[in-house]
């Protein structure tokens, strides 16, 4: 199925995770990386079982942060 | 690396910071980049954005997802790219501290830091950080005017 990740389009297997899709395009620190899919930001706790599904816009955004 | 910011841009910047005090402000940078030879030699800012320190503290910071989705998908339209992000630092120098090092996930970004530690003399100096080495090294800062 064709799904777009960062703007971009990709083939991807039917019904693959989240997470999967985080291990196949080799995200780095995966656990400070907030997932948006089509806007809406799916909690990490759901990355293993959500499944993806044709059209779906997939998004990757670093934790952003720091200190003095 | 050199980077180039417009002073507009830079001025900008130094504003929204200091309407943060006392708190630490940040936001995100895009714009394009020049390759030589295969090897990035310059990255050229061409839209700052301004977002919501969601910790509200004058010692940390933590970017708004919501509004980094928007800026992002802004850069895209743009035919931009993300370039890093920029915060503030209001009362210590422009260096990255150990949290910033820490913190640094995306080892590709160029991180610009503000320091309002001398409120009449702002100094704002971009860095790219090493976090697997703990380390971080200053690049090449050029404001157009």
């Amino acid at each position: 199925m064709k799904i777009i990740v960062g703007g971009e389009k990709k083939e991807v297997k039917d019904g693959i995770t989240v997470w999967e899709l985080i291990e196949q395009e080799k995200v780095e620190t995966p656990e400070y990386v907030s997932v948006s899919i089509n806007e809406e930001f799916e909690k990490s706790q759901n990355l293993k079982t959500r499944k993806l599904e044709e059209g779906d816009v997939v998004e990757f955004l670093y934790f952003m942060g720091g200190g003095q | 690396m050199k980077i180039k910011l417009f002073e507009e841009d830079y001025e900008k910047i130094i504003a929204f910071a200091k309407r943060e005090l006392p708190n630490e402000a940040c936001g995100l940078i895009a714009g394009t980049e020049i390759f030589k030879d295969g090897k990035l030699i310059e990255r050229d800012i061409r839209r700052v954005y301004f977002l919501t320190n969601e910790d509200h503290s004058p010692e940390h910071f933590s970017m708004d997802p919501q509004e980094q989705l928007k800026a992002v998908k802004d850069m895209r339209a743009g035919g931009l790219k993300m370039l890093g992000n920029w915060h503030s630092h209001p009362e210590t120098p422009s260096r990255p501290s150990q949290e910033d090092i820490r913190l640094s996930f995306d080892i590709n970004a160029t991180y610009m830091i503000l320091s309002l530690q001398d409120k009449d003399s702002p100094v704002l100096k971009a860095f790219h950080t090493d976090k697997k080495n703990d380390c971080y090294s200053a690049e090449d800062l050029e404001i157009i005017r």
